[in-house]
């Protein structure tokens, strides 16, 4: 840890009384782990160029759309988006989000998964996208069950025997709407948001992984 | 622990890095993505069939309504002997000695014939005076008595005709039966019924789990779904109204439910169709946490240099000056 530090180290008398301050540590393991050009790079390895680098680029904005017109329907509330033409123009915009934020995301991870995007110590971010992924999957299904039209009645009838089968429905219950909604409209997309950043912050900590190359250099 | 902001500069020695605009691709991401999804949002819409109510249901079919209500009475339906998390009346699925259903217990307690017919009756009953004698006669008849009465009926629905939108079957000994549920079709077609289940006691309502498990008992919600290809066998959790995509992400997770073991009574290795909710649950969290560790898994994690993809996604690296442009 103390190797990069040396700068830090280099006025004498300073670093024992600044070693002591939490916000100077913070701060200093900030500068260490994700300095602002490592953050917000302008240059990138040559192979970088590959169009599978786009697949987490568009999952990113098509997420910021799903969450984007998600806040417009929960502010205008649930009548508004059966009721009125404009309200269900958003609905359409969300639902169509959702698709494309679902097509992305799978295409992002089957390029990151033929890119064995995990090695050299990326693992984490492998598993965290599994978590987005899986939380992402939760977040749709309440999605459906806010519907509240014919689609969200039987997905919950249907769906009620999934979850009390193993136990889940006796906390999740599918068929209370006021829970799935509030889980996801609040609680899920938070979730997914938080994830996220940690998904990229440990992306840009890193820096992307090379090329697999068989003979050495980039080891799994 | 290696510092990464040091190894970052490490990992890339004698890389070549190029000019690269991360904020102007996301920008022009966000661009392009918001402008497809508008294009699709504008020219597809999106499915909003609008919810069965209870009031439907009996406007439609009434004799499917009052066969629900008297198997309801009869304690024979599906949320009748559900078990956990409604009664415990059913043991609820278990798979060796995995019984989650079992251990969370009846924590939305459900007591079908009294929530469904016998309560809503009762509040109707106010003022209603053949139908405040018809209950009384029922809950005074003994059990015995009850099921007579429940058998015939149940019988004689199987010919019940519809007039007047009323329920008619063919004259027999059903006891207060024909009465209770002439008033409970009335109610129901009124609305009335929706209004009595969904409310509870509570002016403000955002739980639907009695008029759902209701409609659940019943076969006018199930035949809609079938025609709109949404019940279970029909991989139906990942299927939408019209012509709409659905969570066809669930692809792998409905999948299960049309195949051995989850949809054979017999079944492999103890699992079998009456614990394939169980089953599937069981092996898609096993399937998720190898999905997530597949980094550690060995021949998992080995595949993507097996199969030379990442040749064709990194082309320029493998491509040119082999060797040379290695660090
Ligand atoms: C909301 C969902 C997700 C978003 C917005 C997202 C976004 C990103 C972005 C922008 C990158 C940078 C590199 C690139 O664009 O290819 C990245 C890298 C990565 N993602 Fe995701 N991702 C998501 C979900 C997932 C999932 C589901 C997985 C796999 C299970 C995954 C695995 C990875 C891995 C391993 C890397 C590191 C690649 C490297 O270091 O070269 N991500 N992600």
């Amino acid at each position: 840890m103390s190797a990069t530090s040396s700068s830090e180290g280099a006025s004498p008398g300073a670093t024992a009384p600044e070693s002591r301050s939490w916000t100077l540590r913070l701060r200093q393991a900030i500068d260490r782990h994700l300095p602002m050009d490592h953050l917000l790079p302008d240059r990138q390895p040559y192979y970088v160029g590959s169009w599978v680098y786009v697949f987490g680029v568009v999952t990113i904005a098509a997420l910021a759309w799903v969450i984007a017109s998600g806040v417009v329907l929960s502010f205008m509330g649930p009548q508004w988006w059966h009721d009125s033409r404009v309200g269900r123009f958003f609905n359409s915009l969300h639902f169509w989000s959702v698709q494309l934020f679902f097509i992305f995301m799978v295409l992002h991870l089957w390029g990151q998964y033929f890119m064995a995007g995990w090695r050299s110590g990326r693992a984490a971010t492998w598993m965290i996208g599994v978590i987005i992924f899986g939380i992402s999957i939760l977040t749709a299904f309440t999605g459906y069950l806010s519907q509240q039209n014919f689609a969200s009645q039987f997905v919950a009838i249907n769906a009620k025997d999934a979850m009390n089968g193993a136990g889940i429905g006796a906390f999740f219950s599918v068929l209370n709407f006021g829970q799935m909604y509030g889980l996801h409209v609040m609680l899920l997309p938070i979730g997914i948001t938080i994830l996220v950043v940690a998904h990229i912050v440990m992306v840009r900590t890193r820096g992307v992984v090379k090329p697999i190359d068989p003979e050495g250099g980039a080891r799994p | 622990m290696k510092s990464m902001g040091a190894t970052q500069e490490e990992y890339y020695r004698g890389v070549r890095m190029v000019r690269y605009d991360l904020v102007k691709e996301l920008v022009l991401a966000m661009v392009g993505v918001g402008v497809l999804a508008l294009l699709i949002a504008a020219v597809l819409s999106s499915p909003d069939v609008p919810p069965v109510t209870i009031a439907t249901w009996a406007q439609q079919n009434p004799v499917d309504l009052v066969t629900t209500a008297t198997n309801e009475l009869a304690g024979a339906t599906t949320s009748a002997v559900y078990g956990p998390p409604y009664n415990s009346v059913g043991p609820g699925q278990s798979f060796g000695p995995i019984a989650p259903q079992k251990w969370f217990g009846v924590r939305i307690p459900i007591d079908s014939a009294n929530t469904f017919v016998i309560q809503p009756l009762q509040k109707a009953s106010f003022s209603n005076t053949a139908l405040g004698a018809a209950l009384s006669t029922w809950q005074n008849a003994t059990a015995d008595q009850q099921t007579k009465w429940l058998d015939a009926y149940s019988k004689a629905l199987a010919n019940a005709t519809v007039t007047d939108g009323g329920v008619a079957v063919a004259t027999g000994d059903y006891g207060p039966l024909p009465v209770m549920m002439s008033n409970l079709v009335g109610i129901a077609q009124a609305g009335g019924l929706d209004g009595l289940l969904a409310i509870n006691g509570r002016f403000y309502q955002t739980d639907y789990t009695q008029p759902l498990l209701f409609m659940g008992d019943g076969t006018y919600l199930a035949g809609l779904a079938q025609q709109a290809h949404l019940t279970g066998s029909q991989w139906g959790m990942m299927n939408e109204t019209g012509q709409y995509p659905g969570q066809t992400w669930l692809w792998l997770y409905t999948m299960w439910y049309q195949v051995t073991p989850f949809n054979s009574p017999t079944g492999f290795l103890g699992f079998n169709s009456s614990n394939a909710d169980l089953g599937v649950i069981i092996l898609m969290t096993a399937l998720t946490a190898a999905l997530a560790l597949v980094p550690f898994i060995p021949i998992l994690r080995d595949i993507p240099r097996w199969i030379p993809i990442h040749r064709l996604i990194w082309r320029q690296y493998y491509a040119p000056r082999k060797g040379a442009a290695r660090a």
